[in-house]
Parts: C-alpha cells; structure tokens; sequence
C-alpha cells in the first residue's frame, strides 16, 4: 500500500459561537459557554435537561436554492463550513471537479426535523401527498456529504461514516488513510449535527443528560469536575481539509499541521458504557500508527462529556499511559457535545493550541473528581510548547477513535 | 375568484415557493429553461398548487404536457372551471 504523508490545509467551522473558524478559537480562548437554557424543552414530558448550545440563527441564501432545497440544517451548516474551507484552502473549481477531491463527512442519523416534518404528516393524514420530493434527500444518511459533493461541485469520492459522537473523528481517520494510501490527494473531512430534542432525551433515557443546572446554563457540562451531572448537547459542523504532503507543497499551500496517526476500534465489552481497557488499546493503537511514545504527547484534548463512566474510564485509560505527565482538557464545556461534529471542530481547536503554542482549560473544572484525578488537567490557560497532540472520540455502541496530530515541520 | 386572480395566486405561490422573481413569471418562461424548475421542483410545484387551490391534479394527465408558465395558468383555470 502507498503511505504519503497528510497535512491540513485548511479548516471550517460552524458552532454555538457561530459561523467561522475565528470565532469558535476566539471563544474557546476566552473562556466562553455556548450553552444556554433552551425554554421549548421543558415541553416535553420526562425530559429533564432543558439545556442545550445551539448556532445561532444564520441565513443560508448565499447556497442556492437548486443545492439548499434538499439540505437540512446539519447539511447547510456542513456546506458553509466546507466553502470556508475551500476558500481558505485556495481550492481550484477544477481540483473540486478533477475527481482527486473526496468528501468524508457524516452526521449522528439523517436530519431528524425532516424525519419528523414527514411522520408529522404521513401519521396525521396517513398519506403521502404531501411529501416533498427533496424530503428524502435529508433523511438518507449520507445527507451532509452528498449535498456537500453537489453544492461544491466535488466528483472525487464519497465518505458517510456514521458513529455518533465519533463520526467526525471517524471521518477525519478515513479521509486520513483515504490520501494516505493514493486514492485520493486531497478529503473535505468532519462532521455536522442539528439539535433536535431526540438527541438530549437519548442521554436523559440513560440519566446520562445534564439535569441540574437548568437555571444555570453556563455552568454545564462539567467535564471531569466532581459535580458533573452529564451531557449537553449541541450542534455545528467541523470541517478539515486533508491533503497528501505532495500535494500541498506542489501548489505552495499553507499547512497548519499533519495528520500522522489513527486508530478506531470496537469496544464490546457494552454498547453503552465506556471501558477504560478498550480506550486505552484504542490510543496505544493510534500512537503505533503514528509511530509516537507516549511521552512524545505534549497534549490531549479529551473526548469527556461530563458523564460520570464517561469521564472516569477515558482518564483511567490517559492516566495509564500518560500518567500526570501530558497536559489534558475537554472542550465541552465551552462547547456542549455537537455530536457528529466534535471530533472535527476540536481537533480545529487542537491545531489553534499548537499553533499559538497555548491550551484552552476545561470550562467548569472546579473540583476535580478523585476518579478522574491521575491525570495531569489544564485548569488555567497555560503557554506551552506543544509539537504533538492526542485526540479522543468515543461513541454510544461502543466506537473508539483517535487522531494523532503533530505540527507541521517541514524536515 | 377570475381569471386574473388565479393567475397571480399562482405566480405568488410559485414565487415564493422556488424563490423566483415575479418579474420573471411570465406567461411564456419555460419552467425548466426560464425558470430553472427541474424533475424534483414539478413535484413540488404539484403539492403547493394542491394546497393553494385545494384540489388534486398529481394524477392529470395533462400535466405531464405543462412546458410553460401559460401552461399553468391555462391547466389551473381549466381545472377551477370544472369545478364549479
């Protein structure tokens, strides 16, 4: 198999901060929540978190309407990311139509306000009369990255990986081996996610949701704290343009980092509840691959939710490896858990960290949970010479994964 | 409700459904060259004509002979006309 090497040359972002890649470092930096109550939830009957980050409103219009109609949220906010991308990649309308630019984007299900604008009326009138014919075309699975493909003009392979919250890890790892073995020179990789009442109520179902801090939105989730009460979720999309190493330096483009490892296994041990074992062969693996040590991770940015398990298996698992030695935050605090594009729109922050030499804290770390507490956590924003970084993404139905990413170093 | 008013419940419904400028809606814009309305848009434009004159046309046969606005116009007040 051919191995080239992969860097990132260009990002785009969608979050509870709003639209860009600026923005989103900017807040993260500044200590910001995205968090806020969200008053249609307390609705619904048995939902017990009424919090949630969601984007802010914005106008798609720019996307034109023969490309918008068949999106959802999650793919419009997948499509804004991926021309931020392109435009800051400097990316040609013929490297988009050569057929050596895929697409590795997927989301948690297809788009659940479709999926209930259509049972809404197919159960009320038990007809289909009224179903748009664009209707499927945002409930299918790979709805965010074949719109994406349309919108951008893209020929080149599609990716729809599917895993919750580890699908734009997943989707990044893909891409990542995708380039590296020739297939394909350059991959549009993320995930995006819309916020739908489904999504807090699967984790309220576990008492896995954030509950207790309704009239104080801010302060959840709190990832490893001692008083963590568990998820909240968000939505947004993350997107990383990945590039074979040739490729990029052929057309001078500027590299932000390089993607040089990453693994994804199967936990069994449970669909549902996190095991420290399998999180730690996940990250051994993905340090192998990318030929690292441990103590040649100078930070890892943390997938913790704020669950309980969550949050105690995956620093059980750092702990053993790292010890208290590497640097660790999460970013959900600032962020909530954005589901499909997490994976991507924190490995964006990672590569802001290496870049201004910087880490972000965990946002509402104020005690820190004995269980979670063999390991070395960023309380404060800390200077620090950061080359190389870990990043964690675990799953509901038990999908482990794991980036390594390194700074560029044109050696 | 005339003629006149049909014609332009129809182009404010198409308008506003596809996003068109109702300068644009005259009777003789082809639907898929003037108007950009392909395959996928008819369905569409079938269901909201449905709705704003409450009635079912989805399996006329004439509308598979529709190529123009004026076509519209013309099927639409054939059809209210049966009606009544």
């Amino acid at each position: 198999m051919q191995t080239r090497r992969v860097v990132i040359t260009a990002m785009g972002a969608i979050s509870p901060f709003g639209r860009g890649v600026n923005i989103l470092i900017e807040s993260l930096f500044a200590m910001k929540s995205g968090v806020t109550n969200i008053t249609a939830l307390a609705d619904f009957g048995g939902l017990r978190t009424h919090v949630a980050a969601v984007v802010p409103d914005m106008d798609p219009r720019e996307i034109p309407r023969k490309y918008r109609r068949s999106m959802s949220k999650m793919s419009i906010y997948a499509t804004l990311a991926c021309q931020e991308a392109v435009s800051q990649g400097n990316v040609t309308e013929e490297q988009l139509s050569g057929g050596r630019l895929g697409i590795s984007i997927g989301s948690t299900v297809g788009s659940p306000i479709a999926i209930q604008e259509f049972f809404e009326d197919f159960l009320t009138y038990r007809s289909l009369e009224r179903m748009r014919a664009t209707t499927f075309f945002q409930i299918m699975n790979h709805s965010c990255a074949t719109n994406v493909a349309q919108a951008l003009g893209t020929t080149g392979r599609i990716l729809a990986p599917s895993s919750a919250c580890s699908t734009g890890c997943q989707a990044i790892g893909y891409g990542f081996e995708m380039i590296a073995s020739g297939k394909q020179d350059m991959m549009l990789c993320g995930g995006a996610d819309e916020f739908h009442p489904l999504s807090p109520a699967t984790f309220d179902i576990m008492s896995a949701a954030s509950v207790r801090y309704n009239d104080t939105p801010h302060l959840t989730p709190r990832p490893f704290d001692r008083d963590r009460d568990g998820v909240v979720c968000s939505e947004g999309s993350g997107i990383l343009l990945l590039e074979a190493l040739d490729s990029a330096q052929k057309r001078g483009a500027r590299i932000f980092a390089e993607i040089t490892g990453f693994a994804t296994s199967s936990d069994t041990s449970n669909i549902a509840d996190p095991n420290s074992e399998s999180i730690e062969a996940c990250i051994r693996l993905a340090l192998e691959d990318a030929g690292a040590k441990a103590d040649g991770i100078d930070y890892v940015n943390a997938h913790a939710t704020g669950t309980i398990q969550g949050d105690i298996a995956e620093s059980t698992a750092i702990g053993r490896i790292f010890g208290n030695k590497a640097p660790v935050s999460s970013l959900k605090g600032h962020l909530g858990h954005t589901m499909a594009a997490c994976g991507a729109l924190e490995t964006i922050a990672s590569i802001a960290m290496i870049e201004r030499g910087s880490l972000i804290p965990t946002l509402n770390l104020e005690n820190v949970d004995p269980l979670c507490g063999d390991i070395r956590h960023i309380r404060q924003i800390a200077r620090a010479d950061i080359k190389t970084v870990l990043k964690n993404n675990f799953a509901l139905g038990g999908v482990n994964t794991c980036i390594v990413i390194r700074g560029y170093a044109n050696e | 409700m005339n003629d006149q008013e049909i014609i332009d419940l129809i182009n404010t419904t198409l308008a506003n459904e596809f996003e068109l400028n109702i300068d644009d809606m005259v009777p003789g814009a082809v639907l898929k060259d003037d108007l950009g309305l392909d395959s996928l848009d008819r369905v569409d434009m079938v269901i909201v004509l449905e709705k704003a004159f409450s009635f079912k046309i989805r399996e006329e046969e004439a509308i598979r002979e529709i190529h123009t606005l004026g076509d519209i116009h013309n099927f639409v007040i054939h059809k209210k006309q049966e009606m009544e």
